[in-house]
């Protein structure tokens, strides 16, 4: 009915009281988007317990890591690759790409070519006689694999090289650097 | 309700409010502690560096509980606080 059909005392009463069709769609954006104290903190602790499901997730994965067996395969030939230079190899399966770098007369050294950051594959620098990841300019050593500089957190993955005659026999995979 | 009494109320509910922040505040630094945590025990477990998962699997423990209980604390309190709304 319109107001000014009504009687004066109900006009008053009306014009003070919210209309009917907000009580009836009663929804409010602001109302919506609130976030109480009470929800942000419950969030908060959700979190932290994902990320404690996280941890024991890690824990468990480490409790139950078999030991893991490494083909062994001849990767080289003493002598075919000269002092500083390169060679590429698959160890230990198809697709997982390696480097093999000859530092000496009788010095060669293998990494996993997967940098540790986000997987491009690294190249020796003979200048500066370290492993590069051109991607974001992380640098590994030479001598162990470990993280000189840059984004990578863990050091490449060594692949263990032993002289069997004139061949370079790749016998398993060392993540760890020796201390 | 007196004037006295109502500014007594005032200083009480912004100690409150006070304490409420503060718990706040501790748990968002916890939880930011806690996301470092896991990633840094990934990292070491994937380096091959397994001594460090247990430990960092108890301290994350530690830490979640922590978030819980300010959680209580903050929950609590806005109960007790709606509680005392609802009376005046």
């Amino acid at each position: 009915m319109p107001l000014s059909q009504l009687p004066p005392d109900k006009v008053a009463s009306a014009r003070t009281q919210p209309a009917l069709w907000r009580d009836e769609f009663s929804i409010f954006k602001a109302d919506e988007s609130y976030v109480t104290r009470r929800q942000l903190t419950k969030f908060f602790a959700l979190t932290s317990l994902g990320m404690f499901a996280g941890n024991i997730w890690i824990l468990t994965k480490s409790w139950m890591r078999k030991a893991v067996t490494y083909p062994v395969r001849a990767v080289a030939q003493a002598g075919e690759i000269p002092v500083g230079g390169v060679k590429l190899f698959e160890y230990p399966g198809a697709g997982e790409q390696c480097i093999m770098v000859r530092t000496a007369e009788e010095q060669y050294v293998a990494y996993s070519q997967k940098c540790t950051h986000l997987s491009c594959a690294v190249y020796y620098s003979a200048k500066a006689n370290q492993l590069i990841c051109p991607c974001h300019n992380g640098v590994f050593s030479i001598k162990d694999g470990s993280v000189i500089q840059g984004p990578p957190p863990r050091p490449l993955p060594r692949v263990v090289l032993e002289r069997r005659g004139a061949d370079l026999v790749a016998i398993r995979m060392q993540e760890r650097p020796e201390s | 309700m007196d004037r006295a009494a109502r500014e007594r109320r005032e200083v009480l509910q912004n100690r409150g409010l006070g304490a409420l922040d503060g718990a706040m505040s501790l748990i968002l630094i916890l939880l930011i502690i806690q996301i470092w945590l896991v990633s840094a025990t990934l990292n070491s477990y994937l380096a091959g560096f397994n001594e460090a998962v247990l430990p960092g699997a108890i301290i994350s423990g530690l830490l979640f509980l922590g978030c819980a209980a300010l959680y209580r604390f903050v929950n609590d309190v806005e109960k007790r606080s709606a509680v005392t709304a609802g009376k005046d």
